[in-house]
């Protein structure tokens, strides 16, 4: 799907290739994407994610979609939501998970796996206050859980506050009866996946995409 | 045995010398038992002396009418039995020398210890002037090897192994293949160059040996990189390719065979052994597939029948491979298939004593297997006919290191260009450097017909193997330390690591949706889906179909956290981080508690839930009878519980903190059959002014173990979660009205439990 003509003239495709890292190649199959998703219009919207069918059956679509639309992932260093994205946010948003090429230095690594980190973050904090809540925690797990059946609420319940609790250890270790702790933060988030190794598993082939198949 | 422990205080010279005497012993026996092992005829000796005493009996009384016989002797009757069981208990008993000895283990892996027990035993026997045995090849791979491949395939990590498939695939079928031609081809050049006693070598044959000589062996690559502790992809890259080339293995083994025997090679035939290469693989897996389906089938009903679940697993397995290997399919890629198969159904569906024991029995099995394999391949050696020349042998171990290094350079250049995460050099040489051969290479080898070049090619092929194990077995530690490879991480899978990796999964498969791209995530996102909604509900008994798979982590690992507790028992320190952090630091700070005594805030209570429960869990437990076939429940011991609960309590106290929250009360079926140390729940209401009344549905008296503070909405969460309890008589008491208030404190407590102030005091 090389349909290199059609697309809008090549200086733009050179900033989006520097700022996002794609090839000519990967920028053009997602921008046919994208046009498929839009409908030929300039801009998505939230509807148009909600019509994907394939996406229906995944819990935590609500979440995906927001992250589209989430300022934070524009690397703009903005913040609050937008209603409606252009290619180059589209695109921006799926350089996220390009994965790290072979020849990379070791503080590229890094940067790469904060980067990842940072957008993983993004979703679980959905009010934006930089932490994330017990709350907010609670909503991720239940989120996950909620495409089984017989789930009552209260087991999500406690293993998000399992998991909070691990996370409060590693980060915090001693605390006393009265302290409270307030959220996750980004570094603590940092340090509780450290040997997560996300820049390996957080990434999406877009090499040898086809995008023939529907949306709708 | 008293003289070991007493050696080890003192110096180890007189272990050494212990060690000695029972190589002696292993040498009598291996040679009066050598007709066990290669059928052949047999001179026995004897090896203790026992029988000179009773045939003075005999003398004495045949002149005479004849006594009865107080005392005789028959070693005949159990001969047989008698000689295996001491071979393997001599063999393991140089095994636990190994390991007490101190040093020994960290400078030579334990694979080439073995063996040079085998060449030494091999060597006293035919000093001694007997026959040694030789490795039989229907012994090793009808018994010895099914054992070792089972344990490998059922712990097989999914995860790595499936990521990883294209590229295990493509290592262990191009590979292999690669290896077998170059070092075949290479060989037969060499021996034309070379005339003399090598000049009657025909390529055929030459093709053969590069078959059997090429193939990396799954014994070999387990038993030294499981003390290198390299990180999972390696392991799993080198690991998986030693299992799946049995496939290739295996058809050209026969391929050659038959050209052998017919002499011409055609193109028909050629095609027709790739044709057989498919079938023989998919084949076997599809064989072993089947098995493991019927294997987790059956354990869907074994909930009364508790006892001889593992059994199940293991005849299924053990069936998998003998008819796999009645139609010449791989054999080992039907028991992979059906190991992995089998796995996550029989685990959601047996009890969690009998997971322990299928993990247990398999890792013993395959430790014996790899134990007696090492040293028949010693005494093989010994015993074998030899006919050593100097350049094949150079020829053919130099080929080897060659040829795999070129395969694994010019093939990861390839795979390369398809993976995410890139093989780097370092990788590379450890794939390369981790091709080890081992006893499948020798057994192949003595299968071969031709006698002419039999000799030659198995003194190749057994120094191949000596050369791989010991050589590259010995150095690859130093190496790994070396290039600072990176190693196994040690940290346990904690709950948000586990929730993360769901989350991820999730979310690439979202966005491989949004992209349009049907990739990797999106098919294994399918086939969850398509397991969950149909293959769960076929082969997982009960309710426990339908629990999601975070919840039944979680459930597992609050079960690994409370048998942690049990087994710590009295010991200073848990392994877990030392921190203070409990749920009160983290719950949202909500309306002030109100701290009187009888009503206590949810944290608190879930903390005095914990204590007790911990406490509780320490109990000894004692069987009420002794039946066969049953595990019973334990009654409560009263007195040595008591003075444990007043002595641990203080230190609970400090530790209360370490424990997950949320009781997760796994139940297992009716108590009869089980021993749980965490098992029915009592609830009794308590009013502060009243001694404890209770409300229970059964009037046992002495009931096992066992409180936990109501906690009511924990209670049905757990009770939804606790599927299985529902099938068990109801000795937990469902509190009826499950709205009370929290001012009444209600504490559940155990008939043992000293009295009532003591709960105060913990508040």
């Amino acid at each position: 799907m090389g349909a290199l003509q059609s697309l809008p003239g090549k200086p733009e495709y050179v900033d989006l290739a520097e700022t996002t890292g794609f090839s000519f190649e990967q920028i053009g199959i997602l921008h046919n994407r994208f046009k498929q998703l839009s409908h030929n219009e300039e801009t998505l919207l939230r509807d148009h994610f909600n019509k994907i069918p394939d996406l229906a059956c995944n819990p935590i679509r609500l979440q995906i979609i927001e992250a589209f639309f989430d300022r934070r992932n524009f690397r703009q260093n903005g913040e609050g939501t937008v209603e409606e994205i252009g290619f180059k946010e589209f695109l921006v948003v799926m350089s996220h998970f390009k994965p790290p090429s072979l020849h990379m230095t070791q503080e590229q690594r890094e940067s790469i796996r904060r980067d990842k980190l940072r957008f993983l973050f993004n979703m679980h904090d959905a009010d934006n206050d930089g932490t994330i809540t017990l709350e907010e925690y609670r909503h991720v797990v239940e989120e996950l859980l909620s495409f089984s059946e017989a789930l009552e609420k209260d087991t999500a319940k406690s293993i998000a506050d399992a998991a909070m609790l691990e996370v409060a250890s590693i980060s915090m270790g001693h605390m006393e009866p009265d302290e409270f702790y307030e959220g996750i933060t980004f570094e603590h988030f940092l340090k509780l996946l450290n040997g997560f190794e996300i820049e390996s598993k957080m990434n999406i082939r877009f090499l040898n995409m086809d995008t023939t198949t529907l949306c709708k | 045995m008293a003289e070991l422990r007493l050696a080890r205080r003192s110096s180890s010279l007189p272990l050494t010398g212990l060690m000695g005497v029972v190589l002696l012993v292993f040498v009598f026996v291996a040679s009066a038992s050598r007709d066990v092992v290669s059928e052949n005829n047999k001179t026995w000796r004897d090896p203790a002396g026992e029988t000179r005493g009773d045939s003075h009996h005999q003398t004495n009384s045949t002149a005479h009418k004849k006594a009865f016989p107080v005392l005789s002797f028959n070693y005949e009757h159990v001969k047989k039995p008698f000689e295996i069981s001491l071979w393997i208990l001599l063999a393991l008993l140089m095994k636990l020398g190994f390991h007490i000895i101190p040093g020994v283990q960290n400078i030579v892996p334990e694979s080439c210890l073995l063996i040079g027990v085998g060449l030494l035993v091999g060597g006293i026997i035919k000093a001694i002037g007997g026959e040694a045995p030789v490795l039989d090849t229907k012994l090793f791979f009808l018994y010895l090897l099914p054992p070792i491949i089972l344990d490998a395939g059922y712990f097989l990590p999914i995860r790595p192994f499936t990521e990883n498939m294209g590229t295990i695939l493509v290592f262990a079928v191009v590979g292999t293949l690669w290896n077998t031609f170059f070092i075949g081809g290479m060989i037969f050049a060499v021996c034309r160059l070379e005339g003399g006693q090598l000049a009657g070598v025909d390529p055929l044959s030459c093709l053969l040996f590069g078959t059997i000589v090429s193939a990396v062996d799954p014994v070999a690559v387990l038993a030294v990189f499981e003390e290198i502790h390299i990180n999972e992809l390696l392991h799993i890259l080198v690991f998986g390719e030693s299992l799946l080339n049995d496939a290739v293995t295996v058809v050209l083994y026969h391929l050659f065979e038959e050209f052998t025997h017919e002499g011409t090679v055609t193109v028909v035939d050629a095609v027709l052994g790739v044709v057989c290469f498919f079938v023989v693989s998919l084949g076997g897996i599809l064989v072993g597939a089947i098995y493991g389906v019927l294997g987790a089938f059956t354990s869907r009903f074994t909930s009364h029948t508790r006892v001889i679940e593992p059994l199940f697993v293991f005849l299924y397995s053990y069936m998998a491979y003998l008819s796999a290997e009645v139609f010449h399919l791989s054999g080992i890629m039907s028991l992979i298939a059906c190991g992995v198969v089998m796995r996550p159904y029989v685990e959601a569906n047996v009890s969690h004593k009998s997971y322990t024991t299928i993990k247990y029995f398999l890792k013993m099995w395959s430790s014996v297997s790899e134990t007696l394999i090492f040293i028949f391949l010693g005494v093989s050696t010994v015993a074998g006919p030899h006919a050593w020349n100097w350049t094949f042998v150079i020829v053919t171990v130099v080929l080897c290191l060659v040829s795999r290094v070129l395969g694994v350079i010019g093939l990861t250049y390839i795979i390369n260009k398809f993976r995410i995460v890139k093989l780097t050099k370092k990788d590379q040489f450890i794939v390369a450097y981790g091709g080890l051969r081992g006893a499948i290479a020798f057994s192949l080898g003595f299968l071969l017909t031709n006698s002419k070049m039999k000799n030659m090619f198995l003194t190749a092929i057994i120094t191949v193997i000596f050369f791989t194990v010991i050589v590259q077995g010995m150095t690859i530690r130093p190496l790994v330390e070396l290039l600072a490879v990176k190693k196994k991480k040690e940290s346990k899978r904690s709950i948000n690591e586990e929730i993360h990796t769901q989350f991820l999964d999730h979310l690439l498969t979202g966005i491989e949706d949004i992209c349009g791209h049907y990739g990797h995530h999106h098919w294994k996102d399918k086939l969850n889906r398509f397991n969950k909604a149909y293959v769960k509900k076929w082969l997982i008994a009960g309710e426990r179909s339908t629990e999601p798979q975070l919840i039944s982590f979680y459930n597992k690992m609050e079960m690994k956290q409370a048998m942690m507790l049990v087994e710590s028992g009295s010991a200073a320190k848990l392994p877990t981080i030392v921190s203070s952090v409990s749920m009160q630091n983290i719950q949202p700070r909500g309306p002030a508690r109100h701290r009187a005594i009888p009503s206590i805030s949810k944290s608190r209570e879930q903390e005095i839930r914990k204590i007790l429960r911990a406490n509780l869990q320490k109990t000894r437990q004692r069987l009420r009878s002794y039946s066969r076939h049953d595990l019973m429940i334990d009654p409560f011991e009263d007195n040595v519980s008591e003075v444990r609960f007043r002595r641990q309590r203080v230190e609970m106290e400090r530790r209360m903190s370490h424990y997950l929250t949320v009781p997760a009360n796994r139940q297992e079926t009716p108590p009869v059959r089980k021993v749980c140390f965490e098992s029915e729940h009592k609830v009794y209401t308590y009013d502060d002014s009243k001694s404890p009344l209770g409300r229970t549905a059964e009037p046992d008296p002495s009931p096992p173990d066992a409180v936990s503070l109501l906690n009511e909405s924990s209670q049905r969460a757990n009770q939804s979660s606790e599927h299985r309890a529902k099938r068990n008589d109801e000795l937990r008491a469902k509190v009826p009205d499950e709205k009370e208030e929290q001012d009444q404190l209600k504490l559940s407590r155990c008939l043992s439990d000293p009295g009532p102030n003591k709960e105060e005091d913990l508040s």
